[in-house]
């Protein structure tokens, strides 16, 4: 089942909370709220591109300390051996679980830097006014916000060996710095997700369809 | 200001590329996708309030079960010990890490209770009939924290923990981490289940 097209130009608004579309004045200078639910309406996200831009750029400096410094440190009969996430993944594999090192791997390796590379190049080709491949750029962002928050799972890992060895009394396992820096980039990865607004890709494209009907 | 569209519950506007379009008016059944960027715009059939308030009542006996029993039995030289959820976001703040600890008890604890919480919330008083007090405040917090319960995740991280310790010690899944399984299974649902869009019409 589809939707019946329908050819409304300009005036129109949506509200981001409850999806109610009301008509508004050709000047906008006034606040708009939504008359259903209160909300304030934008036409789109205030300074998505430039607010999107900080989170991405703290999330980037944040991801080199997540994987060079240790995310734990175990400390047992005297000796203590410190992980990142790199060797933590090693770990794994040598001793044969090599599905939960791949887990591991792709989720605090792989999908951070896919993440930052796709938000990245999505704010290059809205910045750019670029209309090309609208469809897939969407892809790309829907892809980024289901599996961005996969990577918290090495911070969980921390959080349940801290307890568990702790209880043991044959060892000590205590939360490393990097893991700090770890859960900063997700947060801020999601943030930057989050403050993206999608209809920015899908304008350049009716602009550019517009510049070609009036030449 | 703003006036009311006439036809208003027909309208929409896409809210992945604005596109503004009519629903179709027979839409008893399946969803409606945005016709240039194929999300989906509406979901059609009956308002399910029944099922999310009971799904919301399910997660929260679960979600106490969760906390209240053992997470993982850790089993070694014939001594017995266990960890609860909340054990380990203790022992990183005693570590001096606020920081990693506030994120973690946002996510595993806070995050999800909210959500659980605002179901109930929401659906109870619809159940009754009524429209519950703050219902705008309430939808749009539900939208807002639900990327942030993260227990789906946690509960991969609890099997990798446990994976990695099974060398040296006897790991045992404890109670919490099966009701914890159910819970994940419980709250997914919920979301399914809820459509703020189809909220506002009924109430409006
Ligand atoms: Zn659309």
């Amino acid at each position: 089942m589809s939707a019946a097209s329908h050819s409304l130009a300009g005036n129109h608004l949506a509200c981001h909370t409850c999806g109610l579309v009301s008509r508004h004045p050709e000047v906008l200078t006034a606040r708009l709220s939504c008359p259903r639910c209160g909300v304030e309406l934008h036409h789109r996200i205030p300074r998505s591109v430039s607010r999107s831009w900080a989170f991405l750029v703290a999330a980037m400096m944040l991801y080199i300390p997540a994987n060079l410094l240790p995310i734990m440190h175990v400390t047992s009969l005297g000796k203590t051996r410190s992980d990142t996430i790199l060797s933590g993944a090693e770990y794994l594999l040598v001793h044969g679980m090599w599905p939960l090192a791949l887990i591991v791997f792709v989720a605090s390796v792989l999908v951070p830097v896919v993440k930052i590379l796709i938000l990245a190049y999505l704010l290059i080709s809205v910045q750019r006014r670029s209309p090309g491949r609208a469809m897939e750029r969407l892809r790309l962002y829907r892809f980024t916000e289901f599996v961005g928050r996969w990577s918290m799972v090495d911070v969980f890992v921390v959080t349940v060996l801290v307890a568990l060895v702790h209880l043991g009394n044959v060892a000590e396992i205590e939360a490393g710095l990097g893991a700090v820096f770890f859960a900063g980039v997700v947060v801020l990865t999601m943030f930057a997700a989050q403050t993206f607004d999608p209809r920015l890709i899908w304008d350049n494209v009716r602009a550019h369809a517009a510049r070609h009907t009036t030449e | 200001m703003v006036d009311h569209f006439h036809s208003k519950h027909s309208l929409v506007a896409c809210h992945e590329c604005d596109e503004l379009q009519r629903l179709p008016a027979e839409r008893e059944r399946g969803r409606v996708r945005c016709l240039r960027c194929g999300c989906v715009l509406h979901h059609a059939g009956r308002d399910a309030i029944a099922a999310p308030l009971a799904l919301g009542l399910a997660a929260l006996v679960l979600f106490v079960l969760s906390n209240a029993f053992p997470l993982l039995d850790f089993g070694l030289h014939g001594r017995h010990d266990s960890t609860y959820l909340l054990a380990g976001i203790r022992e990183l703040f005693n570590q001096d890490m606020p920081l990693l600890a506030s994120v973690v008890l946002f996510t595993t604890i806070i995050a999800p209770l909210l959500h659980i919480s605002l179901l109930i919330y929401l659906y109870l008083p619809l159940a009754l009939g009524r429209r519950p007090p703050a219902f705008a405040k309430a939808l749009r917090l539900v939208q807002t924290i639900l990327p942030w319960s993260m227990l789906e995740i946690f509960l991969l991280g609890v099997l990798v923990a446990g994976v990695k310790l099974a060398e040296q010690a006897t790991i045992v899944a404890g109670p919490a981490a099966w009701s914890l399984g159910l819970l994940v299974f419980v709250l997914s649902a919920a979301a399914t289940q809820v459509h703020p869009q189809r909220l506002w019409e009924r109430v409006a």
